[in-house]
Parts: C-alpha cells; structure tokens; sequence
C-alpha cells in the first residue's frame, strides 16, 4: 500500500472512532442536552466520512443541513420539554437484553448483507465539480422525485403546524 | 527569476520558490516522491495556516480600534487617543488586559458545556478563512463549493451560542441564547437565497470562479452593477448577514436593557475575549463574502498587470464594508423582537424567492433573445 | 479534490488548537480569587426566587412559536440544497428549467404563506 492510502486509512479509522463514539455518547449520556451535542458530534463524523468518500456536495450539505438546522430543530425540542434536567432515571430498563438481542440479530444480518451484495464500482475516477452534474440530473432523470419532494415538504411543514397548535 | 514578479506579485512568487526550493531539497536528499508531497503539503499548509492564524487576530484587533474610533465620531466624541498616538496601541492594551482577567464560573453551570461553548464559536470563523481569496491566486484552498462551505460554517453557529445559553445556568444567558438561535434561523434563509442570485448569474458555487467571472469593463464587472437584482441582492444580504452575526440594529440577543449581555451574561475573562474575537470575526468574514459576491472581490482595473493589487483591492473593498456595518452601529436604533421576526419571514423570504425568480426569468430572456438575434445574423 | 479537503483537514485542527491557546495563556496569566459572592448567578443583585430544585431553578419552559420558526427553518433549508445544484446547471437553462424551479418555490411558498395566514409567523 502506498503512503496516501496509508495516510487515508488512517484518518478513516479516526474518523470512524470518533463518529461511533459520539454516537454512543448520543445513547447513553442522561442529560438529553448533552446527548443531542454529542448527536451534532456524529452529525460532522458522517459528513467527513462523505468526504473521504468525494461526495464534496454531500457533505457540505450534511454540515448546512443536518448541523445547521436538525441540531437546532432538536436543540429547540429539548427546550419545550419540561424537567428535563432530572437525570436521575437510568437510561436502561428492564427490557435491555430483548433490546440487545434484537440490536444483535439485526447488526449481524446487516453485516451478511453488505457483504452479499454486488456493490456497482465505477473504476472511473470522481469527475471534477460534481454540482453542475447534480443539477442535470434533478432536470431529467429526477425529475418527478424532486418535484415530489416540495410537495413532502409542504405536507411536513403543515402537519407540524397543525402539531404545534394542538 | 524575474524581479518583475516579485514585485508585482511578491506573496505567490515566494510562495512557490519556498515550494520549489523544499522540493529540490528533499530530491537531491534522496526522498521517495510520495515523501516528498506528503512533507511538501505539511510544511506549506503549515506556513499559509500560520499566516492566516495571524493576519486574522491582527485584522480583528485593529477593527475594534475602527469601531470605537469611528462610533466614537459619529457621535462626536474622540475615541481612545491615550495609548499610543491615536490610540492605536489600545488594542494591544485590551488583550492584555482580557489575558489577565479573572476568570468567574458561577456556580450551578454546566462545567464542560460552559468551557466548551466559545470554543465551539470560534472555530467555523477560523475554518471561514480557508476559503477566503485574499487576492490573486491567494487564497488557502479553492473548494468547488466554496461558498456552500462558508455558509455552513456560519449556520455552525447557532450550536455555540445554544451552549452559551445553556450552559451558563441563568435566565438571562438562556432566552439570549434562544432568542439568538431563533434569529440566527430566521435570517440565514434570506441571506443563503440571495447568494443565489450571484450563483445563478456566475453559475459557479466556487468562490474564485465567481470573482474571475467579474473581470468585465476593466475589471469593474461587479454583480452589485448587474441592476436591477445586484444592489437588491446585495442589501439583502448584508440585512440578514448583519441579522446572522446578531450585530446593531439586530442585535437583541444582547439587549443590555431587557437581557443584561445575553448568551454571554456569564462569561469574563479570555471567555468573554472569545466571543469578542467571534463577533469582529464574523463580521470581516460577511463583509469578505460580500467583497467576493458583489463586488469583484480581488477584481479591479491593472489586477491583470500588478496582482498585487488585488490584494489591496480585496481588503478596501472589505473595510469600506465593515465601515459600512460599523456605520449601522452608530445611527441605527435596536428593533423590536416581533419586528424582527416579521421582517424576516413575511418580507425578506419572499422577496428573496421571487428575486431569485426573477433572475431567472432574466437570464433565460437573454439567452433566448441572443440565440434570435444570432439567428437573424446568421 | 481530497488534497484541498486534506488542507481544510489542517486548517480545523488549527482551528481547535487557536482558540483554545488564549484560554491555556490565560489561565496562567490571570488571578484566581473565587468568592461566594463572585460565583453566584448574576441576578441584577437579588437572589434567584424561584420554587423548584436547585437544578431546575433557571429553568424555563419556552413557547412553542420557537419551534414552528426551526421546522420553516428546516424546510427552506433543504429547498437550498436543491436550488444550489438547479442555479449552477445553467447549461439546461430553457423555458423548462425556469418553470420547474418556480412550480418547486411556489410551492414552498404555498407552505409560508398557509402559516402566515394561520397567524403562526406572529411573535406574540
């Protein structure tokens, strides 16, 4: 292996630690304000791991989205709660073996399926600016989806209105 | 080497003999090539990290001395004028003085949360001037979506200012913190449209590409002179990147008469110095962004001939901007909360859409009139 | 393209590192007196009245209008995200493209203009 691939294994496995450990974080801290910083933590590990992927667009877009908006949409929940700074109950119950049983089952069959699967690889290298590409495609091919797609944001938003007012 | 281009050039040409000297150093030592561009990326990342890691505190240091002098004679007074002649050194004297402040953790506050949370301010401003082209070819990194990036680094904001207010276990800091995020919000959506508008008539997200694409009319083919959308564009913009960094007249977060100092109620010392550095920061980075989009950026006449020059272009534009903003803070009063939030999505969002719209529309009317017209040529 | 990223890798590292050599600077430069006095929660000078626990003595219930800004928030967001790569693929650029976009905005504004007219963008 040459020293690039060397280097980019390395800030891969990095990477991956600290994602999976934010996560982690994510489920076991008490404090629901804590949990949702260490979400915000995964939130970078995964736009880095599109990154390393070339996926620029992506992962800006991760960052801008997920950082810059769900965080705070999360933040703000947390705040309409009520009590929560009470962290004496424990985030485990009386159900966590079915619980870990279930994470068990799920994760192996997962792994047995990511490595059954023919997986397309395009031995072509990334093409240079991938936006102008992008754009193309939500033009022709996806045309449909992507119109869809304001139609799923306007029924999300007046579904949260009608929520919001009770 | 041409004495010519080191003088009209001088940054860039001693940039790539350093580049070209450690590279023929380290061949003539025998280095594998992998080696060599591994160690050749560190030391010069290294050394272009370092220059911006100084210029920026440098820049921000002297922009407080330029606010206070230029407020203080808005509103006819002298500023600070005994430290140093004109007061320049005052900055220096204020860094001093935030190192050594005492610094008050009250008790009750959400230790790590506390500590964390100007650290968490600071970093997206610092990431921002990666990608800032401070002149020709002068620039950290050139990203395809360079300014996609820059405005995800300012929507990483809301996440410090969350913990500030949070953090600091007190009602003040945490409906400041709330009221900031709520602002933050509500006016990054006018000012991510509005760059739309540069983007559609650039079609480039990178923020090189937009400056060269403003090199007509003797390099003075800035989008702010492309009318009717430019100027629009471009007050939008600054309105709610003013609004973003929580500066005057937007800055309610801090309303000393209803919320103390708000996020930063708890905060003193270097912390406090922190947030500071933040707030100035952000403020050179919108006026650069906004140097960039509409107004050349580096561009301007002879920057073909002297590239010099587009560095002193860059930073003039940039500081008639801040000047702008600073001039804000010196004759505009505070406006009201529920003000604020109507302003934002009942008049900016909309107008920001059909803005959009509109270019649009435009541009496609060109472009099928200058096919006719061809065609009738031809 | 994972060269520059690999400088902006260095750049967040420089970015971790510089605000918090201040604060390290700091800590060795400055006094460390704490009082009680000091370390109480700045009230405007009166103590923190309140019937709850300790922990919860700052806390406050915020009203919900908080929320329904970060859902529009939310939403327009990821409108951006796909105006961005619509704005720079301008070599489709037609009658077709202009209308797609407008039919997309429109009804975005569809959605604001249903909560502006239920009073939800009031701050009351």
């Amino acid at each position: 292996m040459d020293l690039f691939g060397v280097i980019s294994q390395l800030v891969f496995l990095l990477v991956a630690v600290l994602t999976l450990a934010a996560g982690l974080a994510t489920v076991l801290l008490r404090n629901v304000f804590h949990a949702a910083l260490a979400l915000v933590g995964t939130f970078f590990g995964v736009a880095a791991i599109y990154l390393m992927l070339e996926a620029e667009f992506l992962a800006i877009v991760q960052i801008l989205v997920y950082v810059g908006a769900i965080a705070v949409l999360i933040l703000f929940a947390v705040m309409l709660t009520r009590g929560m700074m009470q962290t004496e109950d424990s985030n485990i119950n009386s159900q966590w073996a079915w619980a870990a049983t279930a994470i068990g089952v799920l994760f192996v069959g997962l792994f047995i399926l990511i490595l059954q699967v023919p997986w397309k690889i395009s031995g072509q290298p990334v093409v240079g600016d991938t936006t102008p590409a992008l754009g193309t495609a939500l033009l022709t091919t996806y045309l449909l989806p992507f119109e869809v797609v304001s139609v799923l944001l306007l029924a999300t938003l007046i579904g949260a209105f009608i929520i919001a007012r009770e | 080497m041409d004495i010519w281009t080191l003088i009209t050039d001088p940054f860039v040409t001693i940039y790539n003999l350093l580049r070209s000297g450690i590279i023929g150093l380290l061949a003539s030592l025998g280095v594998p090539p992998d080696w060599i561009a591994l160690i050749v990326f560190l030391i010069m990342g290294i050394i272009v990290v370092t220059a911006i890691l100084i210029v920026a505190p440098v820049m921000m240091m002297y922009m407080t001395w330029l606010e206070r002098k230029l407020v203080a004679r808005m509103q006819d007074r002298v500023g600070p004028n005994r430290v140093g002649p004109f007061g320049l050194l005052q900055p220096i004297a204020d860094m001093i003085k935030f190192l050594t402040k005492e610094d008050i953790v009250p008790e009750g506050v959400d230790k790590p949360v506390h500590l964390l949370a100007p650290i968490v301010v600071v970093i997206p401003v610092i990431l921002s001037f990666s990608v800032i082209q401070f002149g020709v070819g002068m620039g950290a990194v050139d990203l395809n979506l360079g300014l996609l990036f820059l405005l995800a680094m300012g929507s990483m904001a809301t996440i410090g200012v969350f913990m500030a207010g949070f953090g600091s276990h007190n009602k003040f800091a945490m409906i400041g913190g709330m009221r900031a995020a709520a602002q933050i919000i509500s006016y990054e959506i006018p000012q991510i449209l509005s760059v739309v508008v540069v983007v559609l008539l650039a079609g480039s997200i990178s923020l090189n590409g937009i400056i060269e694409k403003q090199s007509g009319l003797f390099g003075l083919g800035w989008y702010f002179f492309y009318l009717p959308v430019g100027p629009i564009a471009f007050f939008i913009f600054l309105l709610a990147a003013t609004a973003e960094i929580n500066r005057v007249p937007f800055d309610l977060p801090e309303a000393e008469s209803e919320l103390v100092a708000g996020y930063h109620t708890e905060y003193s010392g270097m912390k406090f110095g922190l947030f500071y550095l933040a707030e100035f920061l952000n403020t050179f980075i919108i006026s650069a962004i906004a140097a960039s989009l509409f107004f050349g950026g580096w561009q301007g006449p002879f920057v073909q001939q002297i590239p010099a020059l587009g560095i002193a272009y860059f930073f003039g534009k940039t500081i008639i901007l801040i000047g702008i903003q600073l001039w804000f803070r010196g004759s505009l009063p505070r406006i009201r909360v529920d003000q604020l939030m109507n302003f934002g999505w009942k008049r900016l969002v909309p107008a920001t859409l059909a803005l959009i719209l509109f270019t649009a529309a435009f541009l496609w009317a060109y472009r099928v009139l200058n096919q006719f017209l061809t065609g009738l040529g031809g | 393209m994972l060269e520059r990223y690999a400088l902006i890798g260095l750049f967040a590292f420089a970015a971790i590192t510089f605000p918090i050599l201040p604060l390290v600077l700091a800590f060795l430069f400055r006094p460390k007196k704490p009082t009680r006095l000091k370390q109480s929660t700045y009230e405007c000078g009166i103590e923190i009245q309140n019937e709850a626990p300790e922990a919860q003595s700052i806390w406050v219930q915020f009203r919900v209008q908080y929320y329904i800004y970060a859902i529009l928030f939310v939403v327009f967001d990821i409108e951006v995200v796909f105006v961005y790569p619509w704005a720079v693929a301008t070599n489709q650029m037609s009658l077709f493209w202009l209308l797609e976009m407008a039919v997309f905005i429109l009804i975005l504004v569809g959605a604001l203009a249903y909560a502006w007219r239920k009073n939800l963008l009031e701050w009351v």
